[in-house]
């Protein structure tokens, strides 16, 4: 008789506690679905806020990172003497790997026609540093940059490489417009 | 007039647009402009991978539900621990090595955080998803997201070789670091400084198999602590598992040892890995406990000092944590040593003088992020001190057990210790 009392007091606090805790989570989805968004959010880098510290290469918790130069060919001036391309005090106008800015070697350069050069770049081989982005961005066009790659990143809770990012250049973008690719993406 | 003011309007439109055109093509100003070929080069086009589908999202919110509602029925109705294993060797490899463990129910309770403070920080419905679903199913059959939805809980689970039990003291006074961990991670998320649980999750490297240095020793240390002390990431650190264990407490249903009635065979005692089967009450201990009143008094009213003493270290603590914060630390840095401004390796700081963001603003926006650390630190304190009141609180309350039954806080649903009891189930 003692023991179906204290048994249904027990239930009686328990019940009251459960009802307590799914009005607070109540509370919390509401809360939350004030400030909520259909769309999946990845991170991308603002290449114009971009400054190329190179901590891409090293922040990101891939090995190598997810940070991948991209190339906007509408941009590139295509030139013999290309900033990004080559090292600032290089021997000579060729294709020889100590005349080339990138540690990889990960951009191949393709004569098309006098006095054009096209400049591509192997994803595979690049590691994300910005070296040949800042070559480009100092002397060129600025058609190099730096892309998160969506089939790479894991889209961490939070970018490793946003948090150090001195220039604050790495934000999140709906996963539909996932891409902040030079020429389409402009400064406003 | 009409003919002239027609020819006026008309000049003044094709003078605009052309005032249009030159200003957006100076806008994006080449400095080589793209040369027009001649030999019919063919331009290839920018590489932009699709990242993962918001289908697939949904995907993984199915897959959850699916998992812990089959979890729930193999602990509740099937009873079969069995069942659970397997259950828990799908999730390491769908949720774990698949998804890279970062589909993370553990890690959206800063999202949610972030997304109170920040107003501008928006979140996903997936994601708001993830980190209630688990809550509602634990308020209603326990932590079945626990015993095997959670991939970090599983890694553990299925690398357990010889379980230690450990005295109650020792699981209760290291039992107060999830509580500490998840004021913290509150904080800092709240606060815009740092995701703490993601960057010291020590799973997500070994599933990704790829991972800094900290990260692989942090991971491979669980692992091996993990052999010989059950689950040690769930039961001592885990900030999620805080507020499962307040759901689970009161769960409508919940696991039970016996499927009919308990014949105290004392069977099932060694069963459980995690210590979470409570022991009938001790018939001696029933008659000494009348003198709990007293102390049970002094101990509630001890619960205001505890939670005054809390706040009074997190309000002395608060500067210190807040140069977590990388604004208010390069803030700081500046101020305090103005000569890192001729430091040209310091990335930072030359980021910083070389942008067009003044001292002042910078000095304004530390303050800003300081005087929100002032508030949240002092009630993380406080929270920190209620939970130590609360748990002396909980050593004096006397509670009667007629039987050995599962702790329903501490409890992971894992069902082995149904597989102990050798009652027949009733038909």
């Amino acid at each position: 008789m003692e023991n179906d009392k204290i048994k249904s007091r027990r239930e009686f606090i328990r019940g009251g506690a459960r009802i307590s805790l799914a009005l607070a989570m109540g509370g919390i989805a509401g809360f939350a679905a004030a400030g909520i968004s259909r769309e999946k959010w990845v991170w991308q880098i603002d290449p114009f806020e971009c400054t190329q510290c190179g901590r891409c290469a090293t922040e990101c918790v891939l090995t190598p990172s997810a940070v991948k130069c991209v190339h906007a060919f509408d941009l590139c001036g295509y030139c013999d003497l290309c900033g990004g391309y080559l090292k600032p005090n290089s021997n000579a106008l060729s294709t020889a790997g100590e005349n080339q800015l990138c540690p990889t070697s990960a951009i191949s350069r393709k004569f098309i026609e006098e006095p054009y050069f096209e400049y591509i770049i192997n994803e595979n081989l690049c590691i994300g540093c910005g070296k040949c982005v800042k070559g480009c961005t100092s002397f060129g066009n600025g058609s190099l940059h730096l892309q998160i790659m969506h089939n790479l990143c894991v889209n961490c809770n939070q970018c490793a490489i946003a948090r150090s990012c001195p220039s604050n250049a790495i934000r999140r973008v709906k996963a539909s417009e996932a891409y902040l690719v030079k020429g389409d993406f402009t400064k406003d | 007039m009409n003919k002239g003011s027609k020819i006026a309007t008309r000049f003044l439109l094709v003078w605009l647009l052309m005032f249009t055109l030159v200003t957006g093509m100076y806008g994006q100003q080449q400095r080589f402009p793209k040369p027009e070929f001649e030999s019919g080069y063919a331009q290839p086009h920018t590489l932009t991978p699709e990242p993962r589908s918001t289908a697939m999202e949904w995907l993984d919110v199915a897959v959850l539900t699916a998992v812990m509602a089959l979890s729930a029925w193999f602990v509740l109705c099937k009873r079969s621990r069995q069942g659970i294993l397997w259950l828990s060797v799908f999730t390491l490899l769908y949720f774990g090595f698949y998804r890279d463990g970062c589909i993370c129910a553990v890690g959206s309770l800063q999202n949610v955080a972030l997304s109170f403070a920040d107003p501008s920080y928006a979140i996903s419905v997936t994601v708001l998803l993830f980190f209630l679903l688990p809550l509602i199913f634990s308020l209603f059959f326990g932590r079945v997201f626990c015993g095997a939805a959670c991939p970090l809980g599983v890694i553990q689970d299925l690398i357990i070789v010889k379980p230690i039990s450990m005295p109650s003291w020792l699981r209760k006074t290291l039992g107060l670091i999830p509580y500490i961990y998840l004021a913290l991670a509150l904080l800092f998320a709240a606060t815009g400084s740092d995701f703490l649980v993601c960057r010291y999750d020590p799973f997500v490297g070994i599933f990704r198999m790829d991972a800094p240095f900290l990260m692989t020793i942090l991971g491979v240390a669980f692992l091996l602590t993990g052999l010989f002390i059950g689950r040690p990431y769930c039961r001592f650190l885990c900030p999620y598992g805080v507020l499962l264990n307040w759901t689970s407490t009161v769960s409508k249903w919940h696991l039970t040892i016996t499927p009919a009635h308990c014949i105290r065979c004392k069977l099932c005692t060694t069963s459980c890995p995690f210590d979470a089967i409570d022991r009938p009450t001790d018939p001696k201990v029933i008659k000494g406990s009348h003198d709990g009143a007293k102390r049970f008094l002094v101990y509630a009213l001890l619960i205001p000092v505890w939670m005054a003493a809390g706040g009074f270290v997190g309000f002395k603590a608060h500067i210190r944590l807040s140069k977590a914060n990388p604004d208010v630390y390069l803030a700081e840095l500046l101020i305090t040593h103005p000569e890192v401004k001729k430091d040209r390796d310091n990335i930072d700081v030359q980021t910083f003088l070389s942008s067009a963001k003044t001292m002042d603003q910078l000095v304004e926006e530390a303050r800003g992020i300081r005087r929100k650390f002032k508030y949240g630190s002092t009630a993380a304190g406080a929270f920190i001190g209620l939970v130590i009141g609360m748990t002396l609180l909980n050593q004096v309350i006397f509670r009667r057990n007629e039987d050995y039954v599962p702790n329903n806080g501490a409890c992971f649903s894992c069902g082995r210790c149904m597989d102990f009891c050798p009652v027949e189930r009733k038909s």
